[in-house]
């Protein structure tokens, strides 16, 4: 009882975040409401049993990717009064798409489900279960593949995004570290011959 | 009426649905286009987080895992790809990049 009340707070609170996230007129509150929306399934995948990857939405998304996401919006100073036009043009055809999504959704999961109706409760764990460590189990023996390529798209990404943001100014004074290398002596040092002065 | 996997399967699709909706209502601005699409992942990710719990496999979570992994990299380069669109042309607007069309 008390885990349904907490599932349907946590889920309402989760609806109303992605709402906000999609209705609000400034882009920095609809950050703010996309980490609540992030909490708030984080909190959802804890009632799951899924602590790792409660977890680690919180640390990656919140601590990461939002803080990138806000970082880029603070920096690029958007204009607001121009991105919020046509907002009224597109609601309705959207709203449209988004109900028959979730009526043909909730077709599928209600009426129409193949055994879905029959898992209303999970399988009971183990006592000494670990999240953690089950999937690290099954990730580093069946799919140690996969986490060597997840391990190049992360590079991939680092190296697109540097390369991308990356500019030369003009006028900016660096050191040319093969220059300096490659000058000899007869380009820095010049000799100059010249009669010492006379005495009188 | 216990929470079964039927409730988070349709917590998910209508978390997915408005994340739909604002694809359509926000398509001017690209930022929110690239939030939109976080919450789309989000909702699929609830999907394979239930399935797993409630069918008893952890394979579920270590497709969460990998789709988490994606998503980071696909915002770094989105936001990447932003940050050089407004160095050249001072907008962001979706109107305002559309040479492609034709």
């Amino acid at each position: 009882m008390f885990l349904n009340l907490l599932f349907y707070t946590f889920g309402a609170v989760l609806v109303g975040a992605a709402l906000g996230v999609v209705f609000s007129r400034n882009p920095v509150h609809a950050i703010m409401f996309l980490v609540l929306a992030f909490f708030n399934s984080a909190v959802l995948w804890l009632l799951l049993e899924a602590e790792f990857l409660a977890i680690a939405l919180v640390l990656v998304y919140v601590g990461a990717v939002m803080v990138l996401f806000l970082f880029v919006v603070m920096m690029l100073d958007v204009n607001v009064e121009q991105v919020r036009e046509g907002f009224a043009r597109y609601m309705p055809v959207g709203l449209l798409v988004a109900f028959i999504m979730v009526v043909e959704l909730g077709q599928v999961i209600w009426v129409r489900s193949w055994g879905i109706s029959t898992l209303t409760t999970a399988p009971p764990l183990p006592e000494d279960y670990s999240n953690t460590k089950a999937l690290g189990k099954v990730l580093y023996t069946e799919h140690v593949y996969a986490f060597e390529l997840a391990s190049v798209i992360l590079l991939l990404a680092i190296v697109a995004a540097i390369t991308l943001t990356m500019r030369k100014r003009p006028n900016l004074k660096q050191q040319d570290i093969a220059a300096q290398v490659a000058v000899r002596r007869e380009d820095r040092v010049r000799l100059v011959s010249m009669p010492a002065e006379k005495k009188e | 009426m216990t929470v079964g996997l039927q409730h988070y399967l349709t917590l998910s699709a209508v978390l997915f649905a408005i994340a739909i909706a604002g694809i359509f209502i926000n398509r001017r601005n690209v930022i929110l286009l690239l939030m939109c699409i976080e919450l789309m992942l989000l909702a699929v990710n609830f999907n394979f987080v239930a399935f797993s719990r409630y069918l008893g496999d952890e394979t579920g979570q270590v497709f969460v895992f990998f789709i988490l992994t994606v998503a980071a990299a696909e915002a770094a380069i989105g936001l990447a790809i932003l940050v050089v669109l407004f160095r050249n042309r001072r907008s962001i607007s979706v109107d305002d990049i559309s040479e492609m069309k034709g």
